[in-house]
């Protein structure tokens, strides 16, 4: 495992749920704010191993929860129900297709928030539930899979400016060399 | 399918999801300011971003015109003070008569104002953070309002930050009068989700007499909220449960999408 990979996703989910909670950007036009959380962990889940999945649930989930009316620990489980789920299955999945990431984002970001409400209405808890939420859904459902292009392409940015290059290949074999004589 | 390593992530991630379920209200309340003050630094940054070209117009503002700007705050200033000089006179007058009549004598408010640093990345809850704690003298169930109307109440108390509940959260419900000649009463409760302006009146009588555009105060009622502050106005009513009681929207005064400073009541139970 990659401890950069680790370190960066970590911090893109600590700054992610920051500007969630002071970038009221979407939720004032659009009346739903968007979780970047869910796209993060469909990333985590095709790029790295179980142990970036776990710490990006707990941490990601703790972060959001402090800044959040939900009790502590909530979304610690529906983040890593979908992290775990890809993540078991991730040597099945076309990770370089830009349509089976969108697909894996789409439903993460509609997955997750489902089942948060559900985990808040086991619990007791009376969440702000109307009609109104079909529409918040829809919105945090699109925002994420419109965020998950952005979201690979900014690790694979990460990654090229930070980590080190693959070193190329050199095109001499000395099994193809011709060697010359006197003649 | 399921290796080793997996089933070990699983479980602890498990059980220490159960853990945190586990624990008290109020050590789970500790803990979320603990991993919240994580932010501070993010939070000092943002402020100084923000700040900056404030500053900036600041420093390139020309001189006659602040001058022409502390006039006219000298002028507001002054009539404040002859209206403040008349309204000492009037209460003293009130104070007075309620000697007479053996009423409670009522005090003013005593305000604190406060910036909003944060909104609840959730959108199933209303809520936003403050930058005052309990080092401020605040305290849970503290009234929390702008100069338009009624913004909400404090829920939970830090050290440095509040966690402020708003109208239309389910955790917030008032008890509130319609100003009309019945001052029929009622419960502010949540409405919508996506809607921050609307919240619905519920509980009103079969036989309340509402318009469209009578104004909405708080009662006073269930000591959290003095009586007088002013929530919204009646949008439209509607009879509910065969006209057992009647149920109406009330669109607030205030824009709780665009709060950006709020004043806490700290005395509110010797409020009006």
């Amino acid at each position: 495992m990659n401890s950069l990979q680790t370190i960066l996703i970590l911090a893109v989910a600590f700054l992610a749920v920051f500007a969630e909670a002071t970038v009221p950007v979407v939720r004032y036009w659009l009346g739903a704010q968007v979780d970047l959380l869910p796209v993060l962990m469909v990333y985590a889940a095709l790029n790295t191993e179980i142990i970036t999945v776990s710490l990006l649930a707990v941490l990601g989930g703790l972060w959001f929860d402090a800044l959040s009316a939900n009790p502590l620990g909530v979304s610690i489980l529906p983040l890593f129900f979908v992290g775990s789920l890809i993540c078991v299955r991730n040597d099945l999945i076309l990770r370089d297709l830009a349509f089976a990431r969108l697909v894996l984002g789409t439903v993460a970001s509609g997955l997750v928030p489902v089942l948060t409400v559900l985990l808040l209405l086991t619990a007791g808890k009376q969440p702000l539930l109307g009609w109104g939420s079909i529409w918040q859904w829809l919105v945090m459902t699109a925002g994420g899979a419109a965020a998950t292009p952005l979201v690979f392409a900014l690790f694979d940015w990460g990654y090229r400016a930070l980590g080190y290059q693959p070193r190329t290949e050199t095109s001499f074999r000395p099994d193809r060399e011709i060697r010359r004589g006197r003649l | 399918m399921f290796r080793k390593r997996q089933y070990f992530a699983l479980g602890a991630v498990a059980l220490l999801a159960l853990l945190i379920f586990s624990l008290p209200p109020r050590v789970t309340g500790h803990l979320k300011l603990a991993i919240g003050s994580l932010f501070l630094p993010l939070f000092g940054l943002a402020n100084t971003t923000q700040q900056l070209p404030a500053d900036l117009a600041d420093s390139v503002l020309p001189r006659r015109e602040l001058l022409q700007q502390i006039d006219r705050l000298r002028r507001t200033n002054e009539m404040f003070q002859v209206q403040a000089v008349q309204l000492a006179a009037v209460a003293r007058e009130n104070d007075q008569l309620h000697a007479l009549l053996g009423w409670q004598q009522q005090a003013p408010w005593k305000l604190k104002l406060a910036n909003v640093v944060t909104r609840d990345p959730a959108n199933w809850w209303r809520t936003v953070q403050i930058d005052l704690g309990s080092r401020d003298g605040i305290r849970e169930n503290q009234p929390v309002l702008t100069a338009e109307g009624l913004v909400g109440r404090v829920d939970s108390v830090g050290y440095t930050r509040s966690q402020v509940v708003l109208i239309g959260d389910p955790k917030c419900k008032i008890s509130a009068l319609v100003d009309n000649p019945a001052h029929d009463t009622g419960i502010i409760s949540a409405r919508d989700p996506v809607d921050l302006s609307l919240v619905d009146f519920t509980y009103l009588s079969g036989h309340a007499s509402l318009k469209p555009g009578q104004n909405v105060f708080t009662s006073g009622l269930g000591g959290v909220f003095p009586k007088g502050i002013p929530i919204g106005q009646v949008l439209d009513s509607r009879p509910v449960e065969l006209g057992l009681y009647t149920e109406a929207r009330v669109k607030l005064f205030i824009d709780l999408g665009a709060l950006e400073q709020v004043w806490v009541v700290l005395n509110p139970q010797l409020g009006p």
